[in-house]
């Protein structure tokens, strides 16, 4: 096990330097100026020593070489003095990252981004993953009942009508026809008391809902499937045969395995929670994590979008050794040699 | 020669009973057949619904504008005056071709991916590193920051809506072969050490042609299934970058674009975005459906079931 855990790890560090250097010459090939906004005025002398203080006229390795030390190093470290308050450093003050727009550092940005993502989008995640098991373990036990049938029709309209439609065509119906939900998220509210907690709850009711649905439908389906695979199982019909009570059958022995792949499925669809966050913080216009990338691509804020785009590749390696080491360590069948 | 047509006339009946099997399997399924019909009609209406429906979608009408469904203009108009029959219309041949030219640029790349993997062993870790690093790249921003990078120039050699249009059907073709390619090969290391493969090897045939004429038709099936979930994946990621506002220009009505400019107009106009809404929902349901009744024919282990 550890063996297989240090080889994973082995692989997908290089994985992670190709994907680093991908993001980074696409990003640096961009043809957006991070001047171009500035006013006219400025003159040519101005704009040339903005650029240079930029870091912008650097060769391209060692523009990626330094951005890669910033990421790796010095971003850790600060992290690090954030959370703890040690300065590991204390005679020097390593450079950190700067968003273009704001010239703060990219981190403290996606620090103050990252709770409303978690919030609405990870909570639409958890309520996806409760609402998909039951539904789908239900399915799958009464196959071809009505319940079964209903079910297996509302999982694939739920995945198929993209969660943009389904947003607006919920803001239509609860925020301009009946007038009942905000269809604008409140990013300035903070909650202090009974009342503007009242009103948090309404505004996330309506971008919860839409991607919890989204969510559900495709993981009921992975469920539904996994468990009709081992109700067919012989060891089912042993345990039926010996005379066990239906429920133990059910519930002791054919759901612990079918919740197996689904463990590893939810595991590789937590990265999914933060680029999907991306169309779902538009729609509601949540300022998240994904909103600040839109931000950020739309003004070409290049560290910014570099930034997130390797965090977002960061979470989908990790995730899937998670998902990988999970596997093993709940299916004995299962050995890393 | 004698025992050649003995050969062809034993294999014909059969391959065509097989044929014949995987449609009657197909056609049992109801929710397979009614994607199929929708599909089709989709199709159809959006073909030739512009030659029977002879409205300009970019005609202007201030005198017209934010208008509600009625006889004159059956969807409504937008806040220019536009038709959005006409819009929805050409809205969709653009999507459709979309997904269309997308989808069989990730299943041919995919194909080839996959075949070179499960047939050349030598091949094989090289290629799947590189597939997995694919599934590993943040996708959406990538294609977000792609656009955004090459539509300008792209707009100035080859004008504005085929550069686009060139330009967001390879990068979503390039960034979703990943599934095609796993599938395939998963196929040919099972189907290579199967004894035709053999037969034809030692008849002295080329590599390439064993792979094209004896194993690609043996691989269909699972090609087809991840063809029609790429080409429905494909129409939702069009949408999706229009509605991000990144996709095609303001100019070009895309069911996607559609749903972009109506979501400011939601209190105005609401059937605005419920057209192109439904459109896209209808074509990726029914793609989704078609795909389930095929993968369902091809399970030998649910033939002989309802």
């Amino acid at each position: 096990m550890t063996q297989f855990l240090v080889r994973r790890i082995a692989v997908a560090i290089p994985t992670l330097l190709v994907i680093s250097f991908i993001i980074f010459a696409v990003l640096d090939l961009a043809p957006g100026d991070p001047t171009s906004n500035l006013p006219l005025t400025i003159s040519a002398e101005t704009r040339a020593s903005i650029r240079a203080s930029l870091g912008l006229d650097d060769p391209f390795v060692l523009k990626y070489l330094k951005w890669l030390r910033q990421f790796m190093v010095y971003e850790p470290l600060a992290l690090f003095q954030g959370a703890t308050g040690i300065d590991l450093t204390p005679n020097s003050d390593p450079p950190r990252i700067l968003s273009w727009q704001t010239r703060s550092p990219v981190y403290d940005l996606i620090a103050q981004r990252l709770p409303q993502t978690l919030w609405v989008v990870g909570l639409a995640y958890l309520f996806g993953v409760l609402l998909a098991i039951p539904v789908g373990v239900y399915s799958a036990y009464r196959h071809y009942s009505w319940f079964d049938q209903v079910g297996s029709f509302v999982s694939m309209l739920g995945f198929s009508v993209p969660t943009f439609f389904t947003g607006l065509l919920a803001i239509i119906i609860f925020s301009v026809q009946l007038k009942w939900l905000p269809s604008i998220y409140d990013t300035t509210l903070v909650v202090k008391d009974w009342p503007s907690f009242v009103q948090q709850v309404r505004q996330m009711i309506m971008p919860v809902t839409v991607l919890a649905f989204f969510n559900a439908s495709q993981l009921s389906r992975f469920m539904r499937s996994s468990m009709l695979d081992n109700l067919g199982q012989d060891y089912a019909r042993t345990a039926r045969s010996k005379g066990l009570q239906e429920r133990k059958v059910v519930w002791g022995h054919v759901l612990r395995n079918s919740l197996i792949p689904m463990v590893t499925l939810i595991a590789l669809g937590i990265p999914g929670i933060f680029t999907g966050a991306i169309i779902t913080e538009q729609i509601f216009r949540v300022n998240g994590l994904g909103d600040l990338l839109i931000r950020g691509i739309y003004v070409s804020d290049i560290p910014m979008v570099q930034s997130i785009s390797f965090i977002f590749a960061v979470l989908i390696v990790v995730f899937n050794i998670i998902a990988d080491v999970l596997y093993g360590l709940l299916d004995p069948r299962i050995r890393y040699d | 020669m004698s025992a050649d047509t003995a050969v062809m006339t034993a294999a014909k009946p059969e391959k065509r009973s097989e044929a014949r099997e995987l449609w009657r399997q197909f056609s049992r399924h109801k929710g397979a057949v009614a994607g199929m019909v929708i599909f089709i009609a989709i199709v159809l209406v959006v073909a030739f619904g512009p030659f029977v429906y002879r409205v300009d979608a970019t005609k202007t009408n201030v005198r017209a504008r934010n208008l509600p469904p009625s006889v004159e203009h059956p969807f409504g108009t937008d806040n220019l005056g536009r038709d959005l029959l006409a819009q929805n219309l050409v809205g969709g041949r653009i999507s459709l071709s979309v997904g269309l030219a997308a989808m069989i640029i990730s299943v041919v790349v995919g194909t080839i991916v996959g075949q070179l993997a499960g047939y050349y062993r030598r091949l094989d870790g090289v290629l799947m590193r590189v597939t997995d690093m694919f599934l590993a790249l943040p996708i959406l921003p990538l294609l977000l920051v792609a656009v955004l990078l090459f539509r300008d120039s792209l707009r100035v050699y080859i004008g504005p809506q085929a550069g686009v249009f060139i330009l967001i059907v390879v990068i979503i073709g390039v960034t979703s072969w990943m599934n095609t390619a796993r599938v395939v090969r998963g196929e040919v290391l099972a189907l290579k050490e199967r004894e035709f493969v053999a037969a034809a090897d030692a008849l002295g045939a080329r590599d390439g042609r064993v792979l094209a004429t004896h194993i690609l038709p043996n691989i269909m099936s699972p090609i087809l299934v991840s063809a029609s979930l790429g080409m429905a994946s494909a129409i939702i990621t069009e949408s999706a970058l229009s509605f991000l506002g990144l996709g095609f220009p303001p100019d070009v009505p895309t069911w996607g674009r559609l749903l972009f400019d109506g979501r400011d107009y939601l209190g105005i106009t609401p059937m605005r975005v419920v057209w192109p809404g439904m459109f896209i929902s209808l074509v990726v349901l029914s793609i989704n459906f078609m795909g389930d009744g095929i993968r369902d024919a091809l399970d030998p282990k649910l033939r002989g079931r309802v």
